[in-house]
């Protein structure tokens, strides 16, 4: 209990007594990113690296502790990599008591792919990180992540983008 | 009718599938509840039907229900091409 910040223990009092508030506390998309959780055109040697990098932005943040980079790895080798969740793309997590402290997500794209073990979906060039500190808070944000998944011109964009700005604008104000 | 959506955490992938199943059965005209849930609490539980990535519903053995396994979980397409026949079958089985 120490280790949880005050804001987030206001958060979890709130979501336990006031179904109403939960939908004034979920954020959106556009204010979890920031420059510091986007990194393009990474070179990792292996899924494993790419999930740390992921993790360490969120890490940087302070939206994780480090072992919940650990967790992320483990959910993986204990489950399968199920977390390849459409061709290219891959969305590691882990529960939130394994370290998470806030909501977070990070997205890195990899100059080379790697395979994750997913033989629908492999290899990956995508890796969205994220950190949820229940099961609710972060349902926004996951619908925006699907619906942008889901646009074909955003992903060319993210794939030959060197441009963290420039993901953030379209993030911010869509495609057209 | 039910249904249980799972992944490994019950905070992930189960949710983007719960949102889409849900959007699909309401576009269909079907009355669906949803809960999405982890492989753990899933494996007790009982629903018209489960859905789940194709990785977990391999570790999702049910007698008595249903396992539909999508590959992509943002495919829109796949989903409703799994889904509707599915609920359609289980809304003619009881004659609604």
């Amino acid at each position: 209990m120490l280790s949880i910040d005050r804001d987030n223990l206001f958060l979890r009092e709130l979501d336990i007594n006031c179904s109403e508030m939960r939908g004034l506390m979920q954020p959106l998309l556009i204010d979890l990113l920031s420059e510091d959780v986007i990194e393009l055109d990474v070179g990792v040697a292996d899924w494993e690296e790419a999930v740390q990098f992921g993790g360490r932005l969120l890490e940087k943040k302070g939206l994780i502790d480090h072992r919940y980079i650990d967790a992320m790895i483990n959910t993986v080798k204990e489950l399968g990599a199920y977390i390849v969740i459409a061709p290219g793309i891959a969305m590691p997590h882990a529960r939130p008591e394994s370290g998470a402290k806030q909501i977070g997500v990070s997205i890195i794209t990899l100059k080379n792919p790697v395979n994750f073990g997913n033989k629908d979906n492999d290899p990956v060039k995508i890796v969205i990180s994220l950190c949820a500190i229940d099961h609710v808070t972060h349902l926004g944000v996951l619908s925006e992540l699907a619906l942008l998944l889901q646009d074909r011109r955003f992903l060319s964009l993210l794939l030959s983008s060197r441009d963290k700005n420039q993901i953030l604008e379209v993030i911010r104000n869509g495609l057209d | 009718m039910k249904v249980i959506t799972v992944c490994g955490m019950g905070l992930g992938t189960s949710l983007i599938l719960l949102m889409e199943v849900q959007s699909i059965a309401a576009k269909h005209g079907f009355d669906v509840s949803g809960e999405a849930t982890d492989l753990g609490s899933a494996l007790g539980r009982k629903c018209d039907f489960f859905v789940a990535s194709s990785e977990i519903a391999s570790q999702l053995a049910s007698k008595n229900a249903l396992i539909v396994g999508i590959k992509n979980i943002i495919d829109k397409n796949e989903i409703e091409n799994k889904i509707v026949p599915v609920m359609q079958a289980i809304a003619d089985k009881r004659g609604e």
